[in-house]
Order: C-alpha cells, then structure tokens, then sequence
C-alpha cells in the first residue's frame, strides 16, 4: 500500500500536476504550430518536388533525387545538431525553433516527393495518352487527370510518414525549442519529480492517439489497389 | 565559400574527430544488433497477439501497438532513462535504449507483420489446415513466408528508420556514433565532425534507401 502511494506521488503527484499544467500547455501549443507548419511546407514542397520531376530535365532530376536520398539517409537529429551549431558560423542565425521547423520540413518534403512520384508513376501510361489525345495539354493531364488518381494512392503511406515526422518535434529540446518535452524536463528537473515527464508522456498520447487511428482508417479506406 | 569549407569540410579537425568516431560507430552498430533482432522478434509476438482470435490478448495489444506509435521515441527514452529511477531503478543508457527501442520499434514492425500477415488470403489458411498442418505451422511454414515476402520493403524502410533513430540514444549520453561527433563538435567548436557522423550514416543507408525506392516501385507498378 505504501509502495503504491509513493509511485502515485512521484508520478502523479496532484501538486505538481497542477503547479506544472500551464508549462505543459505551452509545451503542447508549441508542438501543435511546429508540427502544422513542417506538415503544411513539407507536402507542399514534395509535391512541388514530384511534379517538377514528370519534366524529365536531367540536371533537375538529378538534383532532386540526390536531395532526397540525402534527406531519407540522414537521421533528423544528426540535421537539427549540423543546422543549429552550423549555421551561426556561416553567418546565418536562426532561431531554435526555425531550425527544427526547416530540418523536418525538408525531411518530410523529402519523403513526400518520394511518396507522390511513386504514386505519378503509377498511374499507367494510357491515362496520359487518352488525356492527351482529347487536346488537354502536359499541364492539364497532369493538374486535371493525374495527379487527382496519384494523390489518392498516397493518403496512407504519406499519412504515416507524416505522423512519424510530427512525433519528431520532440528532438527540438535538444536545441531548447519550448516544445512537450523540453518542458516536461525542465520542470522535472526543477520539482525532482517524475509527474511532469508522465503529463508530457500523456500530452502527447492525447495529440497522436486520434492520428494514429486515423492514419490506420485512411489505410482501409484508400488501401493500394494492387491488380 | 571559404568560411563554409572552414566551418563544415575542415579535413584537419576531421582527421582528428575520427579515432572518436570510428569508436562511435562500433556502440551504434552494437545499438543496432541489439534493438533490430529485439524489434523484429517482439513485433512478431505483437502481431500474432493483435491477430488472435480472444478478445482479452487482441484488444491490449492492439491498444499497446497504438499507444507506443502515439508516443515520440525520444519522449519513451527520456522517461524510461530520467523517470525510472525515481522508482528506485536504474536503468543504464544502454538498458535504457534497449528498453525504448523494444517498445517502439516492435509496434512499428508488429504493424506490418499485420499488414502482411492480413495479405495473405484465407484460402492459404483453410487449404493448409486442411493438409493436416497444425495451426502454428500453418503460420510458421505457409502463411509468414508469404506475409513477409509482401511486406518486405516495409520491413526494410523500418529498419532503416530504427538505424537512424539509435542516433537519439545521443540524448542519454550513450556515445554512439551522434554523441562522439557532437562531443567532437563541442571541444573544436567547428561542425567538421557532425558532417563526417552524416557522411557514415550516408555510407550505410544510402544503398539502402536506394534499393528500397527500387523495391517499392516494383510493387507499386
């Protein structure tokens, strides 16, 4: 009984909770606009990405894939370290949060394109051609017959990546972006107690729980109609 | 241009870093063969449970699949690592990373090994039944070599996420192959060595990442 008590006070203790919710919340508003801005920037620039591709200009191609790979390979933290102690000494000065929000931005478009030129490739040549051949041009076949049949395939596997890229906002305490986690620690190394890591634990069950589930819907729903 | 080859391509300061580095690279790898077998195994036992046909072992490990996917890693690390000991344990970075890495990356495989297990159909099932196969080597002989014949770029990809996730063991002092670097970067005030833990990571995964992007075009066409 008392084992059990003192495991309530040192992870739920009710004071702590209470002296530490308002840092919590902050923690959770900070997560929440990082992550809309890298989930809005980085599709966006994926798509961008792929769609430049489907022009098959070599030079551009090139780059493109080499961008990727490097963004695909490369651990995001390694990212966020070589950005933030990096940069300052070439002149360029960026806040902490600017740097994770950049680093998984370009993480996410990175995966993103890959995702969206999988999903172009996809879609057999006869499309194109009957698309064509009723006088809509290269843009039009893609804006119009396209890209609205690639994007479908997509929806599970870019939601899923999406969500692992969010989740990684919690790499920003490292560089002390007021993010859950930064929070979390700061506060528990202030109460010397364990309550505020399990609220920021909690914070982001409570964030990621509806995603998840919702990613494993969109799976069902949109699944890849393999033939 | 000059102060960027200084800052991020300073040969000198890398030669230096590498003795640490290479040292780094040995923990990560040693990371790496611990939590990989750990992930696959435990993602099998999470798959096969979340597949059962009882509702009191499917609705757990379901519920803990998606619990341990909602959770950062790193926010499972510093819990496990920081939390822990006010409960009287003390794990060691190490056992600390094994133990958050478990958890993690077995939801992520359990996940697909689903997903596999869920593609084959259930003829493959009632046909070796049939045969007089048992119910586990129905699984083990008939229906996982299939399941994981389907799922195989996803186990790949995953794999190379958790590699690149043990650079988070960084956080909790473990000096893999991250942590070296940055202790170099601290002590030379220069970014040469992060660039040259980037440029291994890059030696190990791109092939990877390539032949991945190759796997899954095969089976999207």
């Amino acid at each position: 009984m008392e084992a059990w008590s003192r495991f309530l006070d040192t992870f739920f203790n009710p004071d702590v909770m209470e002296r530490y919710f308002p840092a919590i919340m902050k923690g959770v508003a900070v997560t929440i606009e990082i992550a809309a801005a890298v989930v809005v920037i980085g599709t966006l620039l994926g798509l961008a990405l792929a769609v430049m591709r489907t022009f098959r200009l070599l030079a551009v191609n090139a780059l493109i894939v080499v961008f990727v790979d490097m963004f695909r390979a490369l651990p995001p933290l390694v990212l966020v370290l070589l950005a933030y102690f990096g940069l300052p000494n070439v002149g360029i000065n960026l806040p902490s949060f600017a740097v994770l929000w950049l680093v998984l931005a370009l993480v996410l478009a990175a995966f993103a394109e890959e995702i969206f030129w999988a999903g172009i490739l996809s879609i057999p040549r006869g499309q194109w051609e009957a698309a064509r051949s009723t006088g809509l041009g290269f843009l039009g076949t893609l804006a119009y017959i396209v890209l609205p049949q690639a994007i479908r395939l997509t929806v599970p596997p870019l939601t899923n990546r999406t969500i692992a890229i969010t989740k990684n906002t919690a790499l920003g305490t490292v560089i002390g972006v007021g993010e859950i986690l930064n929070q979390a620690t700061t506060a528990q190394s202030f109460s010397g107690n364990a309550t505020p890591l399990m609220m920021g634990a909690i914070a982001y069950v409570i964030l990621f729980i509806p995603v998840v589930v919702l990613g494993r819907f969109l799976e069902t729903r949109f699944a890849w109609r393999r033939i | 241009m000059e102060a960027v080859m200084q800052q991020f391509f300073n040969l000198a300061i890398m030669e230096r870093a590498l003795p640490l580095i290479l040292g780094g690279l040995k923990q990560t790898i040693l990371i790496c063969l611990i939590v990989i077998p750990l992930g696959l195994a435990g993602g099998l036992a999470f798959a096969i449970i979340s597949l059962s046909r009882l509702r009191i072992l499917r609705w757990p490990a379901v519920a803990g699949i998606d619990f341990f996917r909602a959770i950062p890693p790193l926010v499972l690390l510093i819990f496990i690592y920081a939390g822990l000991p006010f409960a009287g344990l003390r794990p060691s970075p190490m056992m600390a990373v094994a133990i958050a890495f478990f958890l993690n990356t077995s939801s992520y495989y359990g996940e697909i090994y689903r997903a596999g297990i869920e593609s084959v159909g259930q003829g493959q099932w009632d046909a070796a039944r049939s045969t007089g196969l048992r119910a586990y080597q129905t699984l083990a002989y008939v229906v996982l070599p299939q399941a994981v014949r389907n799922v195989l770029p996803d186990l790949v990809s995953n794999t190379v996420e958790v590699v690149k996730l043990t650079s988070i063991a960084s956080v909790v002092a473990l000096p893999e192959l991250l942590y070296s670097a940055d202790m170099a970067r601290s002590v030379t005030f220069n970014s040469s060595p992060i660039v040259l833990a980037a440029a291994i990571y890059l030696v190990m995964l791109w092939p990877i990442v390539r032949l991945i992007s190759r796997l899954e075009r095969q089976i999207a066409t």
